[in-house]
């Protein structure tokens, strides 16, 4: 960088030659070491916790990879695991529906902005809130949905008290939010669509499904592939609703690895960090498969250029 | 425009669309305005199972005051808000920097340590509990607004970097070479030529952040305890332990955790989904 036209280059300051070699590091400094501090190290100490045992406070014991093996006896953590799938699979629902939503809503009719913005509305509030509304919504006495439920003779049915139900009706109230997510990023996408595009193929006498699989999916990729990312990570994170609907139970029967995790580490079982840590090691794994998946997605944006 | 414009249709279908539109919603919001309606409800229609017809009485006053005198919700509250501003200011401020590193600058390790931000972002925070638990404790800020706010700080600077790297990418790169050619020293260029053309992306990711944190409840159990310093998600659950079956409080009580965020994103509507929605159009 010392290579600059002027001259007099020599006689400048140490500073002045330097400066565009320096700068991206001066200004990379604070942000590198508060996410070194918070989340790079953590990450290592976690997994390095995995192989003791230890309760938090007292001194921590060296096993090896015994908690790794009793995880492997645990039942509570393949029911948790199996509820992980189940979270993946079911959640992934929300892209079609996003899209459903999103297809519905794109008309230009007096007003659609305030209705875009309102389907918007489960989104933007907290899963907190999520959890208690549809905990309520599920309440086998007053509940609406049994109510509803009355009307056709079914019912009722307490779907957070059921060990078969509990995990569905949870991943519905996630589905919630989730999905207007979804239909946000396919509205912009669908923004984006290129019209003449639909017009040529609207010539060659193209609508409907067949139109909206060929022509508009294929534009929408990108907001698709954003649609997956944020909703594999949203199924992964599920913590929240589990916590606020259901605190894992009936017996233990709607919980996931991220919510196992927590029990584990405080909770009145008491505290055993390394077992809670291995679990958060093996939820870990399953998320560097996506998160492998996407940063190898985006060298080749960033290097195909 | 896709499907085809509602406009150029029969005059039948119109209508129809015109009436689904509001029933739609209706049915999409039902969950909400039940809890809009129950929080103005009086005791006694919730002891008589009285969910779903008229109310015998409107308690909106009553029930929204009620909460406010007989619990700690208004702390909650101001905690959620000395846990966020600080968030939104210290996230956008660290990002603006590294996103400008990033984005402008050639170096060895660039994409590597863009990658290192971005992958942090999408980890699990299981991960990161029990050391990050630990260091609060050993820094003496356990159960406290700054401990919970410098790790949200440090985790959303991986989003918030992601963000402004792309934004800063997209402007034009001449600006940045015209100032070097006159001299302007690389800081001033951030501050002078950079910092002001970021001003919709600060915008954008401010309201996102803010929702973001206001929203968090896993940090706030892991890092906080009691009402002295939870924040209202935190809150709102423990009180949902105490007001069994108080359905009228619990709405009431959701209603106010909800609406600063709500309120921040029917304001901020343009900037925060211009946020959410980056890279879902190329």
């Amino acid at each position: 960088m010392t290579a600059l036209p002027d001259t007099s280059a020599t006689n400048k300051s140490w500073w002045k030659q330097n400066q565009q070699r320096l700068a991206p590091w001066l200004f990379l400094a604070p942000g590198i070491f508060m996410f070194a501090i918070y989340v790079i190290i953590p990450i290592f100490q976690s997994i390095n916790i995995s192989f003791y045992a230890w309760d938090g406070l007292g001194e921590a014991e060296w096993v090896g990879a015994e908690n790794y093996v009793e995880l492997m006896d645990d039942e509570a953590f393949y029911t948790s695991l199996k509820n992980n799938v189940l979270w993946l699979i079911l959640y992934m629902l929300a892209i079609p529906a996003g899209l459903f939503v999103a297809l519905f809503l794109n008309q230009t009719v007096r007003g659609i902005r305030i209705y875009k913005s309102l389907f918007f509305f489960p989104f933007v509030i907290s899963q907190v809130v999520v959890g208690l509304v549809f905990a309520w919504f599920y309440d086998p006495t007053n509940g609406l949905m049994n109510i509803i439920l009355g009307w056709f003779g079914a019912g009722p049915i307490a779907v957070l008290a059921d060990e078969d139900y509990v995990t569905y009706g949870i991943i519905a109230a996630g589905l919630w939010p989730q999905t207007a997510y979804c239909m946000i990023l396919y509205l912009t996408g669908l923004n984006a669509v290129d019209p003449e595009q639909i017009e040529a193929a609207r010539l060659d006498n193209a609508k409907g499904a067949k139109l909206l699989w060929y022509v508009i999916l294929p534009q929408l990729r990108p907001a698709t592939f954003i649609a997956v990312v944020v909703t594999v990570i949203g199924a992964l994170r599920s913590f929240d609703l589990i916590s606020i609907m259901t605190d894992g139970g009936p017996w233990g029967s709607s919980r996931v690895l991220a919510f196992y995790m927590y029990e584990q580490a405080f909770s009145e079982y008491g505290f055993r960090m390394g077992y809670g840590a291995a679990i958060a090691v093996v939820l870990f794994l399953i998320m560097m498969v996506y998160i492998a998946g996407f940063l190898w997605k985006m060298y080749r944006d960033e290097t195909g250029r | 425009m896709f499907p085809r414009p509602i406009e150029q249709t029969s005059s039948t279908t119109q209508t129809l669309y015109k009436i689904a539109l509001p029933i739609a919603l209706v049915i999409w919001l039902l969950p909400l305005i039940a809890v809009a309606m129950t929080s103005v409800r009086s005791a006694g229609d919730i002891t008589a199972g009285n969910y779903w017809g008229w109310p015998t009485s409107f308690n909106f006053w009553a029930n929204y005051s009620g909460i406010f005198e007989a619990t700690p919700i208004g702390q909650y509250i101001l905690n959620s808000f000395k846990v966020t501003i600080p968030t939104v200011i210290g996230a956008v401020a660290l990002s603006c920097m590294t996103g400008f590193a990033l984005a402008v600058y050639k170096f060895k390790g660039n994409l590597l340590i863009f990658f290192m931000f971005v992958a942090g972002n999408f980890v699990p925070f299981q991960i990161l509990m029990v050391p990050v638990r630990d260091l609060t404790l050993d820094l003496g800020m356990y159960n406290t607004w700054y401990g919970l706010a410098l790790f949200h700080i440090a985790f959303q600077a991986g989003f918030c970097t992601l963000f402004m790297r792309n934004f800063i990418r997209a402007m034009p790169f001449e600006l940045i070479e015209a100032a070097r050619v006159e001299g302007v020293s690389e800081i001033r260029i951030f501050w002078f030529v950079v910092l002001p053309l970021m001003k919709p992306a600060i915008a954008a990711l401010s309201v996102l952040i803010f929702t973001f944190i206001w929203n968090d409840y896993f940090w706030a159990t892991v890092l906080t305890q009691g009402a002295e310093n939870q924040p209202i998600t935190a809150g709102l659950y423990s009180l949902n332990g105490q007001w069994v079956a108080a359905w009228h409080l619990v709405s009431a009580g959701s209603i106010v955790a909800a609406l600063p965020p709500v309120l921040m994103f029917f304001l901020m509507q343009r900037h925060f989904i211009a946020g959410l929605t980056l890279g879902a159009v190329k």
